[in-house]
């Protein structure tokens, strides 16, 4: 058992350590690209929470991390907020929509839930339109805020490490085994005296809050707020992120992020109906990979992997 | 069969064929007056090649590629070849963001240009200031000349929002009416109208009286048009995106024979027919243009020169596909910023992606004051108001007969001039 933590740590490390040691070698642009790879790769780790370990479909994840994205730049915008304080604003904001819809989405369950966020999800689109006056909707809004790459990247490394290395930790823990209890038998781990709305509630609380972190940390490190990242899109795209990489993994959402960047990267370059090459090649790695590449990969060969 | 040898005449004639064409390669490089041996100039064209900007990114393509072939034709630019790279942002402020680091450091481009749609350039603008490359866009948003940018992004090529309906205001209000409701789509674009129309038509004694905005994902319109008010005098509409046929249609069902006046932006109508089924109901009403669509109606040396180049025909449409509209009132905006950066480059003496010639590049462009009408501004001649950014020109108000648009009136560069709320002069670089 203690081998077994030795190991699962000394990867989710290595990995960390990889990509710091990976600012240093890659070109200028694809470093601004592994620097994105990292912030949304934190949305889709707070996804993976929800989805991969607790069994909650939601589509209207793009809420939280526009949260965080609006919490963050709308006070540094009109208030003048420092980009530290901003970000916890956004953080905090985050947090406490996740904490408040929760509430009514959590008396839901399986596919009712996911229309619910859905309809949450859409609804706070629909107010960054309503409000277009302080937000200015879709054309958004430029942050007088200026970071130099090598710190953007290790704030965006900084950020994902601690979300990385918090799943892990929480996944591992007593309340990380009941979400999965719940996910897997909701009714016998009820029967062993954990309320299921309360431990839920808390995960879908945690989510948003990491979803709005790295919805704050892209309003701050890109300098731009504006609502295309509250548009149903950003609520499918962690979805795809984490079923590329593996539900359930701790470490696959940061590769289905990464896989499908690429993807889109690579295709973009040969022809113009790329999003249709995109479409393929994931239909083709999920029937490849049904549980996802690490998902597959820890059914078939280490069953080690968190 | 047997073996055929091949007779001395097509020996000689194949010989020939090899000599004339080596010879041609040989000269191929020449073929570019005087740009042989130089390193070409580089420009990034961010592109609308797919999501709600394609049908405008398709044309904005088209028009750089015949800009480039021109400028090539006669010399490019500063005596250099220039050459053109294009890449998709998917008219997505993420993927648009990308591009420009993409333009900027994989492909190494002098210059980014041509980008239309208002969320891109704001999230854009920010990369390119911070990677200290010049960002030249063609989008009419008022996010330029508002001063809410950066030094380091211009709009020398067309028109802003605010300029066209102050130009136009004073027209609709003496000829069309006194009590107007605008149409227009809920997201950054349409917000330009409703403010700066609202101002200009209210200084002119006008009422506004009903505000539309539609959803930008919407697709059926007939709900929205109860909340105009049967006593209006004008109807203003402008829309932009796929639906933007349905929209005009079911405007026309809708109103019927008993309608109000009808004043539009070709932004509803650009890349559709006129004379598309459905679409009767136009006769009649006006629209606002930038260059007129069909030819004759602003008829220059420089204006046939211009749509001969892009491959245009007589009613605005592809010449290889007359269904194939083009975006004739914005296009003409990437040929002519093409040809601002060539006027520039020349002037400051601009050589290499360094902040010295940039420096020199933007402190030129700022001092400029005027582009004359020419081969490189087809559409008329510009004032350029350094300290915005942002340049100023003539506007055409057009009207719909026989199902086609007749320029009716032409306005005056003063009438679109506002007072300048910013000076990016003051930016460091």
């Amino acid at each position: 058992m203690r081998v077994q933590a030795r190991r699962v740590w000394g990867l989710h490390l290595g990995v960390l350590v990889g990509l710091g040691v990976l600012q240093f070698l890659l070109p200028p642009y694809h470093h601004g690209v592994v620097t994105r790879i990292l912030l949304f790769g934190t949305y889709a780790v707070a996804y993976n929470l929800l989805l991969g370990y607790t069994g909650l479909l939601s589509l209207g994840h793009a809420l939280y991390f526009a949260a965080g994205l609006y919490g963050a730049g709308l006070p540094v915008y009109y208030l003048g907020l420092d980009a530290v304080g901003a970000f916890f604003v956004g953080m905090l904001g985050s947090m406490a929509v996740a904490a408040l819809l929760g509430i009514p989405a959590l008396r839901t369950a399986g596919l009712a839930f996911s229309i619910v966020t859905l309809l949450f999800g859409q609804t706070g689109y629909l107010l960054t339109l309503y409000f277009n006056r302080i937000t200015w909707a879709d054309q958004g809004l430029t942050l007088p805020v200026q970071v130099p790459p090598p710190l953007r990247y290790n704030l965006a490394l900084l950020l994902f490490g601690s979300a990385l290395l918090g799943t892990l930790w929480l996944v591992r823990s007593p309340f990380g085994r009941v979400l999965m209890g719940l996910r897997e038998h909701e009714e016998r781990t009820h029967l062993l005296g954990y309320d299921p709305f309360l431990y839920r509630w808390t995960a879908h609380l945690l989510s948003g809050a990491l979803s709005g972190a790295a919805g704050a940390a892209y309003a701050l490190l890109f300098a731009y707020v504006g609502n295309a990242f509250a548009s149903v899109l950003y609520s499918v795209y962690p979805l795809l992120w984490v079923l590329v990489g593996g539900a359930g993994t701790t470490l696959g959402p940061l590769l289905g992020v990464a896989l499908v960047t690429y993807t889109v990267e690579a295709a973009s370059g040969l022809l113009n109906a790329y999003l249709v090459v995109v479409g393929i090649a994931l239909v083709l790695l999920i029937r490849a990979f049904p549980q996802g590449i690490l998902g597959s990969l820890r059914d078939r060969r280490w069953r080690w992997l968190p | 069969m047997s073996a055929q040898l091949l007779t001395r005449r097509e020996m000689l004639r194949t010989v020939g064929a090899l000599v004339g064409a080596s010879a041609f390669r040989l000269l191929a490089p020449y073929a570019y007056a005087g740009t042989a041996g130089q390193p070409p100039l580089r420009v990034g064209l961010q592109a609308h090649r797919t999501g709600i900007g394609a049908v405008y990114g398709k044309w904005y393509e088209r028009t750089a590629r015949a800009a480039v072939r021109t400028l090539n034709a006669r010399g490019g630019i500063g005596g250099r070849p220039v050459q053109l790279v294009v890449e998709d942002d998917g008219t997505d402020p993420k993927r648009g963001i990308e591009v420009v680091e993409k333009l900027a450091l994989q492909h190494r481009v002098d210059f980014i240009f041509g980008t239309l749609f208002s969320n891109v350039v704001v999230a854009s603008a920010p990369r390119a200031a911070e990677l200290k490359i010049p960002y030249l866009v063609v989008s009419e948003g008022y996010h330029v000349p508002s001063g809410r940018l950066n030094r380091w992004t211009f709009q020398p090529g067309i028109t802003d929002v605010r300029s066209q309906v102050t130009a136009v205001a004073p027209w609709i209000v003496r000829n069309l009416g006194r009590r107007i409701a605008m149409i227009f789509p809920d997201y950054a674009f349409g917000y330009d109208h409703r403010d700066f129309f609202t101002a200009a038509a209210r200084r002119l004694g006008a009422e506004i009286v009903a505000l539309v905005p539609i959803p930008p994902t919407e697709t059926s319109f007939t709900k929205y048009f109860p909340r105009i008010p049967r006593n209006v005098e004008v109807v203003y509409h402008v829309m932009v995106g796929p639906a933007v046929l349905t929209f005009v249609r079911e405007m026309g069902e809708y109103f019927g024979r008993r309608r109000p006046q009808f004043f539009g932006f070709i932004d509803s109508l650009e890349g559709v027919d006129l004379a598309s089924p459905g679409l009767e109901f136009l006769e009649g009403t006006y629209f606002w243009e930038a260059l007129p669509r069909y030819a004759g109606q602003y008829d220059t040396p420089w204006e046939r020169a211009f749509r001969e180049a892009v491959g245009v025909d007589a009613n605005g449409a592809s010449k290889t596909d007359p269904r194939d509209v083009s975006t004739y009132s914005h296009m003409f905006g990437v040929w002519e910023t093409l040809f601002v950066i060539k006027e520039i480059v020349e002037r400051s003496g601009y050589r290499n992606r360094n902040l010295r010639d940039y420096r020199a590049f933007i402190e030129t462009l700022e001092a400029t004051e005027r582009f004359e009408e020419g081969l490189g501004h087809p559409q008329g001649p510009k004032r350029f108001v350094g300290q915005i950014h942002q340049a100023f020109g003539q506007q055409f108000i057009s009207r719909v007969e026989g199902r086609k648009l007749r320029v009716v009136h032409r306005t005056r560069i003063e009438d679109s001039l506002y007072p300048p709320e910013a000076d990016y002069r003051r930016q460091s670089l």
